[in-house]
């Protein structure tokens, strides 16, 4: 997979590329002055983190920018020959037909990239078309793409229609559908971002190896460190519209030079790190001596025997585990293993078909989902939901969202509650001047942070965290992290953290439980189940997270047998 | 949740689906269509003015005539023995009587509901086939000389009521030019009778091979159908013009441009065919919109549609005619939108797996 890249003219080559974005608060800067090369048949990782430049400088050599943004200066050139100028059409043409298409590009979210109300093999045709072959020679041409991406049961395949596909699969079909054009250059825009780990593999492999029969040069533009350097002979760091750091993986990773890098290197999760090497600071505070509880207590939160089912599917089935008070505990599996079921359903979101919930030894799961609300222990559990976007109210200023639930579930008003409201905030690091801003005037990470302040402000005891870090950068993951890791340290909140992060987990969670179609696989201390897995499963999901420290514990690549 | 299916579970054809679909929901309109019958009989019952005074003979008829009248019409009843007769005869294929015409209400509206049907669905297509290239033109290029022409022929056929509209047409067209017939009909006074197939004169013309014929017919539909395209251009073209745009700032139309497809195929095949879903629900409405609503159109004209002759009845407190009317809307509706429905399962094959 990784090529050594023998001196060639480049493929692609960008020189002091300026990219301007026209916005409603005026002319904004992606890119301030890029330049990079592409040999044929290379590998390069594009790193950085979001507003780094790093799809617009894809999007700028595909010519795929969108009406607002403009090139204000540089050269794209692209087999030696000025193609800056050139509309996507006229690139083709220049480029003459018989070679195809230039570019090929693969992107995020590989089930929104295709087109609803079309079969995925009607969409392939419609490219083998564009590029010259007859309507009849297509449907053949398009069989065997779908083959080369090793879709199983192809010849059905070609009749479906995306959403009858799964996140992977639709990616697969989008590989397809950017190598039936034959480009010499394959630019892939987070292209796992959103997929299991294992699937994460199953893609990554699948176009390493396509681009390396086929000669193919290729750009994985990405932000996580290890993906980048598993699959890539060079990797271009970005920050802020500038290429900031470039070199072999290897090297760029174990002595980063620029100190971006360095911060990135660090604050990315490894196999080995803890909260402390994410964060550089002081040590987190002792966890207070917990004194154990008389015997008799009973547990925090016990499952028994839980199952959800939506008709004949079980979503969740016979699933049982325990908390103590302040625990925390991890909930993994792959999408689809029942993990967000059974956190909804230990929320009271949605009813449960089969067993008990008891919180605290009383029974909750008997309460309906839609009066839950009501309950008083409503305020004992809270959570904090994946997409920080879509969990705020846009009409809600950052003060409204936090004092919602407190003004709902408890009895302070007026004065008392803006104090309250005021205290979370600080606690989850949010200044009080961002409480007046709307959703839309935070970043990321601060939009994050109201979602905890939010679930914190009504005092609970348990916080389930569903994803909470999925759509932030690791730098800012890293922050929020040891601030979760604080609060639970400090308020003696028990944690059930739902990922598919596995390095997050192990250094949030004392215990880990392993979900595989609905049922608990494994489950143990963390420690254990991370050093010593026993099931395959597990094996399989660990052996899949891509790795970027040299000489670390564990090859990367190598499946654990 | 979004779990992949996989293409086995899915029905061979996706009629199987549609056609479930289209008989729950026509179940489920039962009920509407009771309500919407109980609601207009009460309404015309509360409303001022006797039918019993106003078809005796003449103003000076006397109390005993008045009386006859009445208890010929089933009105000295009380008002729920009334209600359920008319439910009977409804139930039965009986509308009652006109008592300005001297038909029953179900002869006059199968004579005049062609006539409505063939302006409404003209104007439709009239309307269609110019906001649809409207929109997607404004779409393609927002903020441009084009977006901002089609924003002004929409202000000005919402603005402009169909009274006025068609009074301009007439006078630009008729007047003028000479172009358009006389305004007055379905057809030109002097012409043969039409041939009585269908009721719709262009297709009955068509059926029996009347050329002249069909040309008169359609030279008197083209401007009460423009008239009425005109004022249903504006939802159309603007949703279409919403929808594209939206469509067009989606994820699988940058993949269509990435792959290098011709333009034309990405507008068309990718970008309209899924823009033109909300376009489809706005049609429905608009075309049930307009078999009620056009009759200004219709009197302007003197169109012979069922709009003007529910307004002439419910002027002379003819309660039979309006309220077999409301009915035949009513149900009109509730096909129109069956209708949208199936084009929906047929458009997206999302819905149909539900």
């Amino acid at each position: 997979m990784i090529h050594a890249s023998p001196p060639a003219p480049p493929l692609l080559s960008i020189e002091d590329l300026r990219v301007a974005f026209a916005t409603r608060a005026g002319t904004v800067e992606a890119l301030r002055g890029v330049s990079l090369a592409v040999a044929p048949g290379e590998s390069l990782g594009l790193v950085g983190e979001s507003g780094s430049g790093k799809s617009v400088t894809a999007f700028a050599a595909a010519r795929l920018l969108d009406r607002a943004g403009r090139i204000t200066g540089g050269r794209i050139r692209f087999r030696g020959q000025d193609v800056t100028r050139l509309s996507a059409a006229d690139l083709r043409d220049a480029q003459g037909s018989a070679q195809g298409s230039a570019i090929g590009m693969i992107f995020q979210n590989p089930r929104a990239a295709l087109n609803p109300i079309r079969p995925v093999g009607l969409q392939l045709a419609d490219v083998l078309r564009a590029n010259g072959h007859s309507r009849a020679a297509a449907r053949d041409k398009a069989l065997a793409a779908l083959e080369a991406v090793r879709i199983r049961d192809a010849a059905r395949r070609l009749d479906a229609y995306p959403h009858e596909l799964s996140g992977g699969m639709c990616q697969r079909v989008m590989i397809a559908l950017a190598l039936a054009a034959e480009p010499a250059l394959l630019i892939a825009d987070e292209p796992t971002t959103g997929l299991d780990v294992t699937t994460q593999k199953t893609v990554m492999d699948l176009v390493a190896r396509l681009t390396a029969e086929r000669g193919m040069a290729l750009i994985l533009i990405t932000h996580d460190l290890g993906l980048a350097a598993q699959y890539c002979s060079r990797i271009a760091v970005m920050e802020a519209g500038r290429l900031v750091e470039e070199g072999a993986p290897g090297a760029l990773f174990s002595s980063p030079r620029h100190p971006y890098t360095a911060r990135l290197v660090a604050a990315s999760p490894t196999p080995t790190s803890t909260l402390a090497d994410l964060t550089p600071g002081a040590p987190p505070p002792p966890a207070p001596a917990r004194p154990n509880p008389p015997a008799g207590t009973p547990a925090l939160l016990e499952v028994q025997g839980i199952g959800k089912r939506y008709g004949d599917a079980a979503a969740v089935e016979d699933v049982s585990f325990a908390m103590r008070e302040g625990e925390s505990l991890g909930l993994v599996g792959e999408s689809g293993s029942g993990k967000s079921t059974l956190s909804r359903l230990i929320c009271r979101l949605i009813d449960p078909s089969a067993g008990e919930i008891l919180f605290e030894g009383g029974s909750i799961g008997a309460i309906p989902a839609r009066d839950f609300h009501r309950s008083p222990l409503r305020r004992a559990i809270q959570i904090v939901f994946q997409d920080p976007d879509g969990s705020l109210n846009p009409r809600f200023s950052a003060f409204d969202s936090i004092a919602h639930p407190v003004r709902r579930l408890t009895e302070l008003r007026g004065e008392a509650l803006r104090r309250r409201v005021i205290e979370s905030a600080g606690r989850a690091g949010l200044g009080a001047d961002l409480l007046g801003r709307f959703p839309h005037q935070l970043s990321g990470g601060q939009k994050a942070r109201v979602g905890i302040a939010r679930a914190v402000a009504v005092r609970p005891r348990l916080l389930v965290l569903d994803e909470p870090t999925a759509a932030l950068d690791v730098s800012v993951q890293a922050g929020v992290l040891r601030l979760l890791d604080d609060l639970r340290r400090e308020d003696g909140l028990a944690f059930l953290f739902v990922s598919h992060d596995l390095n997050v987990v192990r250094m949030m969670c004392e215990r880990t439980v392993v979900l595989q179609a609905g049922r608990v696989v494994e489950a143990g201390d963390s420690r254990d189940l991370f050093q010593a897995p026993r099931t395959a499963y597990t094996r399989e999901l660990l052996a899949a997270i891509p790795h970027f420290r040299p000489g670390a514990a564990r090859e990367p690549a190598e499946p654990v047998a | 949740m979004a779990a992949s299916r996989p293409a086995s579970s899915r029905p061979a054809s996706p009629w199987a689906g549609i056609a479930r679909r289209a008989g729950r929901r026509l179940a489920s309109s039962l009920p509407a269509l009771l309500g919407v019958l109980v609601l207009t009989f009460l309404l015309m019952r509360v409303l001022p003015g006797d039918p019993a005074v106003f078809f005796a003979s003449g103003p000076n008829a006397g109390k005993a005539e008045i009386e006859e009248v009445r208890r010929q019409m089933g009105l000295d009843r009380p008002v729920p023995e009334q209600l359920v007769r008319y439910l009977g005869d409804v139930a039965t294929g009986h509308l009652g009587r006109s008592m300005t015409t001297g038909q029953p209400v179900l002869t006059d509206l199968r004579r005049r509901l062609p006539a409505s049907l063939e302006l409404t669905f003209t104007a439709l297509a009239i309307a269609l086939a110019l906001a649809i290239p409207l929109g997607i033109a404004a779409a393609l290029r927002p903020g441009s000389l084009v977006d901002h022409g089609v924003r002004f022929l929409c202000a000005l056929g919402v603005c402009v009521p169909t009274f006025v509209s068609g009074l301009l047409l007439i006078y630009v067209f008729y007047y003028l030019l000479g172009l358009a017939p006389d305004p007055t009909g379905r057809i030109d006074v002097f012409a043969a009778t039409p041939p009585d197939i269908t009721g719709f004169l262009l297709v009955d013309f068509a059926l029996v091979g009347d050329g002249e014929g069909w040309r008169n017919a359609a030279s008197q539909l083209v401007l009460p159908a423009l008239t009425m395209a005109l004022f249903v251009l504006a939802p159309l073209a603007r949703i279409t013009r919403a929808s594209m745009l939206a469509v067009l700032g989606s994820d699988f139309i940058r993949t269509a441009r990435s792959l290098g497809l011709p333009p034309r195929r990405v507008v068309v095949t990718y970008a309209l065919r899924n823009a033109i879903l909300p376009v489809l629900t706005i049609a429905g409405i608009v075309f049930s919109t307009m078999l009620g609503a056009n009759v200004l159109v219709e009197k302007v004209f003197s169109w012979p549609g069922v709009a003007s002759y529910a307004l002439d009845a419910l002027l002379a407190s003819d309660y039979a005619p309006v309220q077999g009317f409301v009915l035949l809307m009513a149900s009109l509706f509730v096909l129109v939108n069956l209708t949208v429905d199936v084009l929906y399962g047929l458009a997206d094959p999302r819905i149909s797996v539900e």
